[in-house]
């Protein structure tokens, strides 16, 4: 059996980790959810290249339906050809298209399936696919053919938490929540990104960063990708380290609105500046 | 045993399902958990939990039912102070021969036997009871091939309930803290229940229309809805009284106006009257009764704020809290124009609901509105009755 140990250039929880192996050995998908930026696309992505395993990526958008990831049955192109005579339309396996979770089903050799912001589509999404989660197989009505799964896809589910999962969905996935990972974590994941930061430029950006992050008030807390486009602003840009102590260079990188960047910059210069939050907090 | 763990996750309110708790049995049958009770932990929540909200109740009633284990624990900790005293006991070939003998299963009926009968304190050499040195089937430094190894290695048992101990999780749990994104996840729903995103409806017409001019081959032609989202329009107690809770308004505030795309806010101190205030400060202001006027009835208005003051402020003509102010409508006209406007309306409060029926004020507002807690669960229900228009408990 497979086990996953994972890869060195993404940093994991011992806990996550342990998650990935139970999905994989009980054959459930597996939920992630947690904050935007920490890294709930890239596990697939890693997973798969932990177990050299090809990867089937599905992106959710608001319009997608349970069933173009099944298969699409391309019927204006069955419709033309029937008109034009093009081709011989008594073939009707020619007009049917695998959708992602169809291809995975259907490769020789297990992969990995990665169902991305499953919370972005309607409401019902989700109960649509129940069956074919758990059996990991569909009819198609049109060619009478049964899609099964020769070997069972390794499924990763992420989730922003726009909408609530159905209880159906959730009773069937294993769920891991990802938390954002606290200083010690987040300097190996910064490290695996940029392995020869200079350490005293790694604590203090690392300082800013959660100090920003303490602001309630924030429309938009930065995430980890965007402190790691941050640091390769910093080192690209040279700057020097006393100037992220005093102010905060390239904050466009950081924070991505307005009224953000206005609260941060009008807190003052220093760590231990003015939060609206705790201020108020402080007078009862 | 261990079904008292999914009655104790059921008590503690945890939607937990048979169809999980067999996946869970099925892992710890696979042995996932590696015989450690961290790792059972993990898998545990992994499986029978499904949202961060619930991670600390989790908690609880895995220290509610595991926590016997951390008396064994205990017990093994006494088991190892004596066994550092004593150094390696030397047998001979005879002794080692014998001592191979003993199979697993004597061993650990040995070893419970011993704690039955209390033989665990501070023990040296014999042959029997639980010691360092000695020759027994348990104890450290021992010598015995099955023996059971007591206090060498880390003790998991202990981590797991630790872990649960701290409690980390605390800060999800639904019933306490209102951070941000969980106000947005609370207020999306209000956006999921007005149609989103492009419709696809096909315009016949159009199709046939663009088919003919095509020469015949088939072009499709789709409607797309027009896109509609909430309205939502929040109306803040800001000062005196409200100033402890700014924090938890200035959150439901945030999430808010970044969730709801039509999204208006007023300010008002104590209660509503003829303004309403566009900035905290009360500078500027608009006339509720243009507002009442202007708006459509079809907003969902949330109305924050404490509700206590006192009756002569509800009342009375002129009875505003601010000296300089002056009201001849009273403000529970006011009030009762506002509702009598807009249907979906209610009232949350950031006070504990077991206070409310104590002061006079609170209870003349709540008459006029359903009142909700300002919680994760006070919003969530406030929320529900705002889409179905009505209570699904009736518990206030």
């Amino acid at each position: 059996m497979d086990y996953f140990k994972g890869t060195d250039d993404y940093v994991i929880s011992p806990n996550l980790r342990d998650n990935v192996n139970v999905s994989i050995a009980l054959g459930r998908p597996l939920l992630v959810k947690g904050e935007p930026g920490t890294g709930k696309t890239l596990l697939a992505h890693s997973i798969a290249r932990g177990l050299g395993k090809k990867i089937f990526i599905w992106n959710i958008k608001s319009t997608t339906k349970a069933r173009e990831g099944l298969y699409v049955y391309d019927t204006v192109q069955r419709l033309n050809d029937a008109r034009f005579g093009d081709n011989d339309i008594s073939d009707i396996k020619q007009y049917i298209k695998l959708g992602k979770l169809g291809e995975a089903f259907a490769s020789d050799e297990q992969v990995v399936l990665l169902i991305d912001e499953i919370d972005k589509a309607e409401i019902e999404f989700p109960n649509d696919l129940l069956n074919e989660l758990d059996e990991m197989s569909f009819y198609i009505p049109e060619t009478g053919e049964t899609i099964k799964a020769r070997q069972r896809p390794i499924v990763i589910i992420t989730s922003n938490s726009e909408k609530e999962l159905p209880d159906p969905f959730l009773r069937r996935c294993v769920f891991h929540f990802i938390d954002f990972p606290g200083a010690e974590l987040m300097e190996e994941i910064v490290r695996v990104h940029h392995p020869d930061i200079e350490k005293k430029l790694l604590r203090e950006s690392l300082k800013k960063f959660y100090w920003i992050r303490e602001f309630d008030m924030l429309r938009k807390k930065p995430s980890t990708s965007e402190l790691i486009d941050w640091i390769q602003a910093l080192v690209v840009g040279g700057v020097p380290i006393k100037k992220i102590e005093t102010e905060i260079p390239f904050v466009g990188t950081l924070l991505k609105k307005k009224e953000d960047v206005d609260l941060v910059q009008t807190s003052g210069k220093n760590h231990y500046a003015y939060n609206t939050s705790s201020r108020t907090r402080d007078v009862y | 045993m261990f079904i008292d763990f999914f009655f104790n996750l059921k008590s503690q309110g945890v939607p937990v399902s048979m169809h999980e708790w067999i996946t869970l049995h099925q892992a710890l049958a696979a042995n996932l958990n590696d015989c450690s009770l961290t790792k059972f932990y993990n898998i545990g929540r992994s499986i029978l939990v499904k949202n961060e909200i619930y991670f600390d109740k989790y908690d609880i009633a895995f220290l509610d039912t595991f926590k016997d284990i951390e008396t064994t624990d205990e017990m093994l900790e006494k088991i190892l102070e004596g066994l550092k005293k004593v150094k390696e006991l030397k047998l001979t070939e005879e002794e080692k021969r014998q001592i191979q003998e003993l199979n697993l299963d004597e061993v650990l009926r040995n070893f419970e036997e011993q704690i039955r009968q209390g033989h665990y304190k501070n023990h040296v050499g014999g042959n029997k009871a639980i010691g360092t040195g000695g020759r027994s089937t348990q104890g450290a430094w021992g010598y015995n091939p099955a023996g059971i190894r007591i206090g060498q290695g880390e003790s998991r048992h202990k981590s797991a309930v630790q872990i649960a101990e701290k409690r980390t999780f605390r800060n999800y749990s639904s019933s306490i803290t209102l951070d941000t994104r969980q106000m947005k996840v609370a207020l999306s729903h209000l956006r999921s229940l007005l149609p989103i995103g492009q419709g696809e409806r096909l315009d016949l017409d159009e199709t046939i229309d663009a088919t003919c001019k095509n020469a015949g081959e088939i072009e499709f032609v789709w409607e797309s809805k027009e896109k509609k989202s909430s309205k939502v329009l929040l109306l803040m107690d800001v000062g005196g009284s409200m100033t402890p809770y700014s924090t938890l308004v200035e959150r439901l505030f945030s999430a808010a106006s970044s969730q709801i795309s039509r999204f208006k806010h007023y300010y008002f101190h104590n209660c509503l009257y003829q303004d309403l205030w566009i900035d905290i400060e009360r500078n500027e202001s608009v006339s509720t009764m243009d507002l009442l006027k202007s708006e459509d009835p079809d907003y969902k208005v949330l109305i924050v704020g404490d509700a206590e003051m006192a009756p002569s402020e509800l009342t009375w003509k002129n009875g505003s809290v601010d000296y300089w102010y002056y009201n001849d409508t009273p403000g529970i006209v006011w009030l009762q124009k506002l509702r009598d406007k807009f249907k979906d309306i209610i009232w949350m409060n950031p006070l504990p609901r077991r206070s409310w029926s104590y002061v006079q004020s609170i209870r003349m507002i709540h008459s006029l509105f359903p009142m909700f807690e300002l919680t994760l669960d006070g919003l969530d229900e406030g929320v529900q009755y705002l889409i179905k228009g009505k209570k699904d408990h009736l518990n206030h």
